[in-house]
């Protein structure tokens, strides 16, 4: 049958029917069901429930494992021509476009408390409300304890500055053609990776141990707190992404792929690690230093 | 196979479930995209009839106890249930019918083609943008039927301000949205990168930016826009998925946090979103009043930088939404300022189409009538937007009818009409068949009274001081309000005509020609046969001359 098809007289890449589309879809359709029952309760099932999302969310991460093994395949097969990689290019500095203004919402938010945390003072003052009035009049908000930018987040963003140099020494050992240099570049990059997660979450457990943001007496400040986490917690989330995105890229390293000429797997993740170190950088220089 | 000699090799469709359930076909994933949009448009349609019935009259028409709202059971019989009801509703049109249809639908069909490329850059990717889109579909309507606090359903707007959308609807009928507009914007993200790779990596040999059809430009620039604007949103509901669920303070004052904040993010989306919508409808219309006045479109360059200009300042204006939360003076002048200026690229756009038809040697068959009320609609829509603008005016226009019927002059009458002309210019090329010139024009006749007669009295009522969202008002309201319901009453008089005029080509199965249009239709679709092979540009084709 395939014979009876002519060979395209151009160099795209038509790709064959797949069933992951429908299959991750469906996944992800129960995973949120399964989240609204997890923290809501629904269709007679508790709140509290999990095994819903946590079925839904094992098809999402089948997906992603299938379809991206079938692009492996298919580049190996020799489907991603020339022209098919400066799309995959596109693809991915798009994606990461869309990833950048995700976070400017919560900058935005941030900003908005940090640079405007005395308009918050311009309420009603009757009530419970005139407290709030008084904990937004200052910069830290009343009970919260902002972190010493120069400990532990000083740290972190080394290790993260470290992590883009050693990413950086293994793309330019591989297209040297020096495979053993890529490796080790890489592996140190992924340590570094999950030293950085390990440092934050140890930060985390020192500001909830410690209650710097949710204690008695910054009740009328939870706002601080509530972009603390979102922010730096999507962040950490990225950084985790990230640190598979490189996981991946060691693994096809040590199964012999990756060519000096055609490595785009790596680039693209690299790509994305500068993303998510630029943020941390942001959020450094913002969140822990100038309203630190 | 005997018959493989005389089978066109190209064109091998795979079975049933394969083609229409695993699709990698633009075309394929298009047709669906555009089923959809109908289908949805079906269920939406509907819940504006459940509106403009309860308020043909005033006092309490359906939403009440044993009205036959409560044995529909689509959505709850009382206030609540009409609340719900206008927020479903918006919700539905917005992200489930305009943007499918538009983008999704046309888009997918016709972008690869008109810029002469064998499929979408992503064709896998694609295909995940029609599922996610469904499966979010999914989740809306799982929302209707279960608790939102108040009652069955959300009903605290599209916009779903806090705090009605935290404290006010604890349900979990709002988690439910919030997930639905999440995967509702994957499903865009995702799409606006494989629109913007498509165009930018794979037009054919000549095609330069310069050369190509405007409603490529269109969806290439509105792909830009969903892709900036969309992870907005999702970060504005994730945090309000948050303040319901993980006790944070983002939006609730008693903790630091503000709920006008949330306007801002919801509305820094929201405006490009509306730009979203009309963008790929002024390339389509484009292309329509230049096939049926058989002329090249008037000032082709200004046309598509307009439409970048438009797509930038759609971004620097979203406060023009908020004038009443107590800005400053001097932030409401500048965005009364930024807001005018969009009349500047919109006035190029419609004065190009007159400019295209003047002197042309116009035939006024379906699709040209459906272009023709686009643009005498969205100016109507568009002259009521500048009186909005004023952050003066605005303080008494503000959330009443006047409202209303200015944005469903641009949507509902201009981005629709749009979907409908494209709709019966590409009908051929897509199905194979002939539609029936008589129904087609009877469809747009019917329709352009209907959707006039329901939206042309609403400014009136807004003038007069009707808010909107309410489920009931006072007697002096009531004539207009009955003038309107009647006007809905035709509309789906001629939504039948549309249904019948469906039925009518699907039986009788004329043959559809290459181009039915003639000389004026003169991009790359018309060159292939219609509908055209399922894959097309095996040898890609060489664009030589302008073409627009």
């Amino acid at each position: 049958m395939a014979d009876a098809h002519a060979k395209p007289q151009h160099d795209y890449h038509l790709v064959d029917p797949s069933p992951w589309p429908l299959v991750g879809s469906f996944s992800a359709c129960v995973m949120f069901v399964g989240a609204v029952v997890w923290m809501k309760g629904l269709f007679g099932l508790e709140a509290g429930t999990k095994w819903l999302f946590f079925v839904g969310l094992a098809g999402v991460l089948f997906t992603m494992f299938s379809w991206w093994s079938d692009v492996v395949k298919e580049s190996r097969k020799g489907d991603h021509t020339p022209v098919v990689g400066i799309g995959l290019r596109y693809g991915m500095v798009l994606f990461i476009a869309s990833e950048v203004m995700f976070f400017v919402s919560f900058f935005w938010m941030f900003f908005d408390m940090a640079i405007f945390n005395e308009s918050r003072a311009i309420i009603p003052e009757i009530g419970n409300w005139m407290d709030t009035a008084a904990a937004w009049k200052t910069w830290p908000p009343t009970g919260v304890e902002l972190l010493d930018p120069w400990t532990l987040p000083l740290m972190n963003t080394v290790i993260l500055l470290l992590s883009g140099t050693t990413l950086t020494w293994a793309h330019h050992a591989i297209v040297a053609g020096d495979r053993k240099g890529a490796k080790l570049g890489l592996l140190i990059t992924v340590l570094l990776g999950v030293l950085f997660t390990a440092v934050q979450a140890y930060e985390y457990y020192h500001i909830l141990h410690a209650h710097l943001f949710f204690s008695e007496e910054a009740a009328q400040a939870k706002l601080y707190g509530s972009i603390f986490f979102m922010t730096t917690g999507f962040h950490g989330f990225h950084v985790l992404i990230g640190t598979i995105f490189l996981a991946v890229c060691l693994m096809r390293m040590y199964a012999g792929q990756m060519s000096p000429q055609k490595h785009f797997g790596l680039e693209a993740a690299a790509w994305y690690w500068h993303f998510v170190d630029v943020v941390w950088l942001f959020l450094f220089v913002f969140m822990y230093v100038v309203f630190g | 196979m005997a018959t493989a000699a005389i089978h066109d090799p190209h064109d091998h469709k795979p079975g049933f479930f394969t083609r229409w359930f695993l699709s990698t076909n633009h075309k394929d994933i298009g047709l669906l995209y555009l089923m959809f949009a109908i289908f949805t448009g079906l269920i939406g349609g509907a819940l504006s009839g459940l509106i403009r019935w309860e308020l043909a009259e005033p006092g309490i028409q359906i939403f009440k106890e044993g009205s036959f709202v409560q044995y529909l059971g689509l959505v709850e019989a009382s206030k609540h249930g009409y609340n719900a009801t206008v927020t479903a509703h918006a919700l539905i049109m917005v992200f489930f019918v305009v943007m499918p249809a538009t983008m999704g639908g046309f888009g997918n069909y016709f972008i690869p083609i008109m810029i002469g490329a064998p499929d979408m850059a992503f064709p896998r990717l694609n295909n995940i943008s029609f599922w996610l889109i469904f499966f979010a579909f999914v989740l809306l309507i799982l929302s209707m039927f279960v608790d939102g606090g108040p009652g069955r359903g959300f009903g605290g707007g599209w916009t779903s301000y806090p705090p009605l959308s935290t404290m006010g609807h604890a349900g979990p009928s709002f988690d439910l949205a919030i997930f639905s507009l999440h995967v509702a914007g994957a499903s865009s993200i995702l799409g606006a990168i494989n629109f913007i790779t498509t165009i930018f990596n794979m037009r054919a040999p000549g095609m330069t930016l310069h050369r190509m059809p405007l409603f490529a430009w269109g969806v290439l620039i509105t792909a830009f826009l969903l892709l900036i604007s969309l992870p907005v949103l999702a970060g504005a509901i994730t945090m309000l998925l948050s303040d319901r669920n993980f006790g944070t303070s983002f939006f609730d004052p008693a903790g630091g946090g503000d709920p006008v904040m949330y306007q801002h993010l919801f509305w820094f989306f929201g405006h490009p979103e509306v730009y979203i919508m009309i963008l790929p409808g002024f390339g389509m219309i484009s292309h329509i009043v230049s096939t049926f006045s058989k002329k090249p479109i008037f000032g082709y360059l200004a046309m598509a930088y307009a439409m970048v200009a438009i797509g930038f300042i759609g971004f620097i204006v979203w406060a023009h939404h908020m004038y009443t939360v107590g800005m400053s003076v001097n932030l409401r002048a500048y965005f009364v300022a930024a807001t005018m200026i969009i009349a500047v690229p919109t006035g190029v756009k419609i004065f190009s189409w007159i400019a295209t038809m003047w002197g042309g040697s116009i035939s006024f068959k379906t699709p040209m009538l459906w272009a023709m009320g686009f643009i005498f609609l969205f100016t109507v829509g568009g002259v009521t937007g500048v009186v909005l603008s004023n952050a003066g005016i605005d303080y008494s226009l503000h959330d009443t009818y006047y409202v209303v019927a200015h944005f469903h002059y641009v949507l509902s009458l201009g981005a629709i009409f749009s979907i409908f002309a494209a709709f019966y210019y590409w009908y051929e090329k897509m199905f194979g068949v002939k539609y029936n010139e008589f129904l087609g024009q009877a469809h747009f006749w019917i329709m352009f009274i209907g959707v006039n007669l329901i939206f042309f009295p609403q400014h009136f009522l807004g003038l007069q001081g009707m808010p909107r969202r309410y489920v009931d008002y006072p007697e002096a309201y009531t004539y207009w309000n009955y003038v309107s319901s009647v006007g809905y009453v035709i509309t789906i008089v001629g939504v039948g005509v549309f249904l019948v005029m469906l039925l009518e080509s699907a039986i009788r199965r004329r043959k559809a020609e290459a181009n039915p249009w003639g000389e004026g239709a003169t991009t790359l679709e018309w060159t292939l046969s219609s509908p055209p092979p399922h894959h097309q540009f095996n040898e890609l084709p060489v664009v030589k001359a302008d073409n627009h």
